[in-house]
């Protein structure tokens, strides 16, 4: 996984609400068995059917941060969604509230999902809108966000930013505790069941 | 200290427990289906790892597969490609897997709680979100990402952030005519879809203990959209009844063993919850989603909402845009709705119990003139035994299809779609623009709701039948 530590880029406005991961990838996309090249799908429908959709002007053309309304990724698991978000272009992304498994999706994926009031969404989006070659820095060493009149620290769990800065692979840090794994495994009920 | 259920199971799965890092907890059944597996085979693939527990893993084909014409080829060959990979994976890597046309092929949340793997206790889970479903059981059970299946199938553990509780209490007794998914449309349009975001779900109370396994399934099964990372239920005599016996169940001795453990799961008398909502059963009436997201939905007895009414910007202007989707009218009786389609399956509906109360309403009528009514069991087992009650018979005569095993219609990953401004009742779980096809729309509805509406064409319960 790449590292992340200061990103800085110019960002799309979102303005909506409740974007759930079918809108950010619809179904038909997930059918793929590969890992990469999930760009198409990003938001097809809203890309495909309306013409001013955010993505689809010129203006935000080449922006790597998304600022995005409350509740972004609602409804299912897929992690297509995080992967759609990153082959196309995306290191970050803004908002008030996101739905549980997304953002952890897109933790483990290295896409940044960076909390933030209401108020300051709101702020991001009146200046990108004002001026779409506006730049947004998202830092994660110092866990904050900075815009022209925007500088507000965020929240992320010690553990996360430091897997997140060092890029690490979760798997391979679990597998140094294999001998952990292997102790609570002699202590599981006799009855639980099997599969095979 | 006085404990949550939560709170007991993931106590429980505790491997590893580290100052500043997340519990590394252990998984006891990993469902495996052929939509969210297979970048995560080939990343074992790739860094030349195993999967440490196939006995503690099971897979099946849901969500692409057709439901008619088994025997066939998949038609569309991307859906063939990604079926066949799963077929290679669990070959490759010792998986035991539930291929189309087996018995016990059938949607990932039926087949395991219908096997007996899923039982009270346990940690489970599925790169798919409903697998809230399981926790019908008193287990903790949660959907994952594709990195996350990659993880329990390289270690049986997860890495998992810490959660927050909530109770769900629903007070008294329902009406008669008044389901389980009233029952969670209610709790949705009550809390809004982020309201149980970081949160484990308990349901209690007593409409919830009267509640049948599957009925309690419905409920957990919609947790998520809730936002929740998880809904639960108590083990009770009623859930013991029903895992007693299963192919996967203890046995003898090991089911009394395992019965007394499972009663030792009940949340403590004096335990707190983080946050707590309270719905009173009689208050809860026959509902129906208007929009397109699970929070937008009214009883049917009302109308469609006037976005004006809301106070919050954010939420009127997502009403304007539902309603723009959904092309429907603000004070439009929910009644007056016309529908294409009836849809009736899915985890969250797809059971015997579902299919039996359908058919019951739908018995001695036909499917309304225009109207297309698609019944698609959860699992071949399920078919097999609505078969056996006659209950397919029901459904054909009535003008129904009666069709195989799958997801199905709930997200049209297979041929089953709506038409661009087809209109469903849909027993499913998700009311998304285009989640059931492109440009379909979709009203989410229990099964006594989509078989009356079939027979009317338009939103019904079955009180207005019996009034025809």
């Amino acid at each position: 996984m790449e590292k992340f530590d200061v990103h800085t880029g110019r960002a799309v406005p979102l303005r909506e609400s409740n974007v759930d991961t079918d809108q950010i990838i619809p179904a038909v996309y997930l059918k793929r068995v590969g890992r990469t090249g999930f760009e198409d799908g990003l938001f097809a429908e809203w890309r495909k059917s309306d013409p001013d959709f955010v993505l689809n002007r010129s203006e935000y053309e080449g922006a790597t941060v998304l600022v995005a309304g409350p509740d972004f990724g609602t409804g299912s698991s897929r992690e297509h969604a995080v992967w759609a978000l990153k082959d196309y272009g995306f290191k970050a992304v803004l908002s008030s509230r996101f739905a549980d498994i997304f953002r952890g999706n897109s933790l483990k994926g290295g896409l940044l999902t960076v909390l933030l009031p209401q108020e300051v969404i709101e702020t991001l989006w009146e200046a990108v809108e004002a001026d779409p070659t506006v730049e947004i820095t998202v830092d994660l060493v110092a866990r904050e966000v900075r815009a022209p009149g925007v500088q507000e620290p965020f929240e992320l769990d010690d553990y996360t930013r430091w897997r997140l800065m060092e890029g690490l692979d979760d798997i391979a840090l679990t597998l140094r505790h294999t001998d952990d794994i292997g102790d609570f495994e002699q202590s599981r009920k006799p009855w639980m069941p099997v599969t095979l | 200290m006085a404990r949550t259920m939560a709170e007991k199971v993931w106590e429980e799965h505790v491997v590893r427990r580290a100052d500043g890092e997340p519990d590394l907890l252990y998984i006891d059944l990993h469902l495996v289906h052929e939509v969210t597996s297979p970048q995560a085979f080939e990343g074992l693939r790739l860094a030349g790892r195993s999967v440490r527990r196939p006995d503690l893993t099971i897979a099946t084909e849901d969500h692409n597969v057709p439901t008619q014409n088994l025997l066939a080829p998949i038609a569309d060959p991307v859906s063939r490609k990604q079926v066949e990979t799963l077929r290679k994976n669990c070959s490759d890597f010792g998986v035991r897997l539930y291929p189309m046309g087996d018995i016990d092929q059938g949607i990932v949340h039926v087949v395991g709680p219908q096997l007996g793997l899923t039982q009270p206790g346990m940690t489970v889970v599925c790169g798919d979100s409903h697998t809230s479903t399981h926790g019908a059981f008193g287990a903790l059970a949660f959907g994952i990402g594709t990195s996350q299946v990659e993880h329990v199938l390289a270690t049986q553990t997860l890495p998992l952030e810490p959660f927050k509780t909530m109770a769900v209490t629903i007070n008294g007794t329902l009406d008669p005519g008044v389901t389980a998914k009233d029952i969670i449309l209610a709790v949705i349009a009550k809390i809004g879809t982020g309201g149980g975001q970081g949160h484990v779900i308990e349901y209690r109370g007593q409409a919830i203990e009267q509640l049948s396994m599957e009925a309690r399934m419905t409920v957990c099964n919609m947790s998520i959209e809730a936002g929740a990372r998880a809904g639960m239920i108590a083990p009770d005599q009623t859930t013991f009844d029903y895992v007693e016996g299963r192919t996967h169940a203890p046995q003898g001795a090991d089911f009394d063993a395992a019965v007394e453990y499972w009663k030792s799961l009940r949340t403590d008398e004096d335990a707190e919850f983080d946050t707590e909502v309270v719905l009173e059963a009689d208050e809860i009436s026959p509902f129906v989603t208007w929009g397109t997201n699970p929070g937008q939905g009214v009883p049917l007895d009302s109308s469609v909402p006037d976005p004006a009414s809301y106070e919050d910007p954010a939420a009127r202007a997502a009403a304007e845009k539902a309603l723009a989707y959904m092309d429907l009218e603000a004070g439009t009786p929910m009644r007056e709705v016309e529908v294409d389609t009836v849809f009736l399956g899915s985890c969250t509906n797809g059971r015997i119990e579902d299919l039996r109360a359908a058919a019951e309403i739908i018995k001695g009528h036909r499917v309304a003139d225009g109207v297309r009514m698609l019944v698609v069991p959860g699992s071949m087992r399920v078919k097999e035994q609505a078969n056996e009650e006659g209950l397919g018979k029901v459904f054909e005569e009535a003008g129904a299809e009666w069709r195989e095993a799958g997801c199905s219609m709930c997200l049209g990953m297979n041929p089953d779609q709506l038409e661009p401004g087809e209109r469903s009742a849909s027993t499913s779980n998700r009311n998304f623009e285009g989640r059931q096809g492109r440009g379909g729309r979709t009203h989410l509805v229990s099964p006594l709701v989509a078989a009356a509406t079939a027979v009317r064409g338009t939103l019904s319960t079955p009180a207005d039948l019996v009034a025809q």
